[in-house]
């Protein structure tokens, strides 16, 4: 019987075939955690008694969801953070350098066949290298910085199919929001993603990031996309690391498949409270939009801006609404300066905050106010989500996120693409 | 460790995430009592002061889904509440729960089972809920005798040390 991808990964790293359902010891090759995490984490590892971590160069702490720090409170938890790094030597990625999620592939700590942990729930977007990646808490990440190992039950596999190209107006965050709505938030609970179908080869790096970051909305322990041509290069060309790609046995066996003609696809938007609140954009068309955001571990990209920027590219957004954009990483930032898409979308009336998550996980830069709609770019409209439970959040793709913020309403970005 | 335990539910719905457990702007300390006096503050500013040390909570489907905070199962114990019972747990909280020792059943049918307000014995060894309200009873699968007791040490740091100690 063959073996799903998520099989195969864990069983080169434990050195004997895997069953799914058996729990094994594996040993990471990377592992993260962020402000929010880390110092709990930093906490439990020293009353586990650890002195030294196991690799520093192995290990990375980003300083990303409050980033520079908004209170008191949070300015201590950073200290301790940087305390941390410069007593056992890992690697610290401080204010404005970025999102954890891009910051890890960015910096080329993640290539195919990688099995890493982040204190941090969309770790399982650098699924989209084929690295079998998964969010922890703070206890497991201090006893993993600490013997360099963590354990994993072998999850089932849900084989997804995207075939066909994507149609006008429609992005890799509609595909995922799609899923979603078929899958449920709890459709693939403990269970693997694993991506395949033509769509793919089309997608880049970029956009599959989005679809891989998301897979943790459906219940899901990792969105693991098979290397190809695009990921191999893209982690060649980010990474000094040696490696080799770990692919799925052809006559490997799925718990379930869900095929999705991509062609049939139209823009979705996922309504509040739920990310599985999914409708088509017709049926949500016209809902007046207060506060329009892009940005996050799953929309912050360059190619997120390059959309938003050609939609909104010599036009002003609506006076009455208000667009905050966050580069998911100061190179993102840095490219955007560099090839002009950054004066588009200042001059169309956007403003640009620290590369980091604050708006979308509610700590600051872009707190709603009571009553107030949202569309935004991110991976979760809960209740409270942005900071205020008396907010609605929408979540569509860069390209909505931008046609509504020049209509200031929930509107087609269709109208606006040639 | 307490094999049985008893307490009033507070019942939630399905899909309860974490950023409701305990929203994100709470998340500046570590200390469970003030990480209890916000728990579920976006959906029920009074839950804090109406939870009575001991009472359990009941939920549907998909309990603490969403983001990874560990802060999530501490607000919940620190808040008081001795277990959380639903008819299934998102992957990240249920171990997370495991680790700092918060007691965790997972039992389906368990909406149906018990109304907010109830009064209900948990048997984690045999796998029972009593109902005392409504005079009935329910089986669930206890979880792995290891898990237990990592639960039982009172989480992860105190079964290692206890470990250790016997070593």
């Amino acid at each position: 019987m063959g073996m799903t991808l998520a099989q195969a990964i864990l069983s080169k790293k434990v050195g004997r075939p895997v069953s799914e359902g058996e729990i094994v010891l594996v040993d990471l090759d990377f592992m993260m955690g962020q402000d929010g995490t880390s110092p709990l984490a930093i906490k439990v590892f020293k009353e586990m008694g650890g002195k030294k971590v196991f690799d520093p160069s192995k290990i990375a702490l980003v300083i990303d969801h409050s980033s520079p720090s908004p209170n008191h409170g949070v300015s201590q938890l950073h200290d301790m953070m940087r305390k941390f790094a410069r007593e056992t030597g890992v690697i610290l990625y401080d204010i404005g350098d970025g999102v954890c999620h891009q910051l890890l592939p960015e910096m080329g700590h993640v290539v195919p066949g990688d099995v890493v942990i982040g204190a941090d729930s969309h770790t399982c977007t650098y699924g989209a290298l084929g690295a079998f990646a998964t969010g922890v808490g703070s206890t497991d990440l201090a006893a993993a910085m600490i013997s360099g190992k963590t354990w994993f039950k072998v999850p089932e596999t849900i084989k997804i199919i995207l075939n066909g190209n994507l149609p006008k107006g429609v992005f890799s965050k509609d595909i995922f929001l799609e899923i979603a709505r078929r899958l449920t938030a709890d459709g693939a609970t403990y269970k693997a993603l694993e991506y395949h179908g033509s769509t793919i080869s089309e997608l880049s790096m970029d956009a599959r990031f989005t679809i891989a970051n998301m897979a943790i909305e459906v219940g899901a322990k990792v969105g693991l996309f098979l290397p190809d041509d695009v990921s191999i290069s893209y982690a060649r060309s980010h990474s000094k690391r040696n490696f080799v790609p770990v692919f799925p046995d052809k006559d490997a066996v799925y718990e379930n498949e869900v095929e999705i003609d991509v062609n049939k696809l139209t823009p979705l938007v996922a309504a509040p409270h739920t990310v599985d609140n999914v409708k088509p954009l017709e049926e949500l068309e016209g809902t007046p939009i207060q506060q329009a955001f892009i940005g996050t571990c799953t929309n912050g990209r360059l190619e997120d801006l390059e959309i938003a920027a050609r939609i909104l590219a010599g036009k002003k957004i609506n006076p009455d609404t208000r667009l905050i954009i966050a580069p998911a990483s100061k190179k993102v930032l840095k490219e955007a300066v560099k090839s002009g898409i950054f004066e588009v979308l200042l001059d169309a009336g956007a403003v640009f905050v620290t590369p980091g998550c604050g708006a979308c996980v509610g700590t600051h830069n872009g707190v709603p106010a009571d009553g107030e709609n949202v569309i935004s770019t991110a991976n979760r409209n809960f209740k409270g989500r942005m900071g205020n439970p008396n907010a609605f959040i929408y979540l569509a793709s860069p390209a909505t996120v931008a046609a509504s913020a020049l209509e200031g309403k929930i509107a087609d970005p269709r109208k606006y693409i040639s | 460790m307490n094999k049985v335990i008893r307490g009033k539910v507070h019942k939630f719905g399905r899909d309860i995430d974490t950023d409701v457990i305990i929203p994100a702007r709470y998340l500046t300390t570590f200390d469970p009592l003030e990480l209890g006096r916000h728990c579920f503050a976006d959906l029920d500013e009074s839950f804090a002061t109406r939870v009575s040390e001991g009472d359990i909570i009941v939920a549907g489907e998909n309990f603490g889904c969403g983001s990874s905070r560990e802060h999530a199962p501490i607000a919940i114990k620190g808040a008081g509440i001795s277990a959380v019972v639903a008819e299934s747990f998102a992957r990240i909280f249920l171990r997370n729960s495991i680790n700092i020792g918060l007691t965790v059943v997972e039992a389906p049918g368990i909406t149906n089972f018990v109304e907010d307000g109830d009064e209900i014995e948990i048997d984690l060894e045999n796998g029972k809920i009593r109902n005392l309200t409504r005079d009935r009873e329910m089986n669930f699968q206890p979880l792995p005798s290891f898990l237990k007791q990592i639960i039982d040490a009172g989480g992860l740091i105190e079964f290692a040390k206890e470990r250790l100690k016997t070593r």
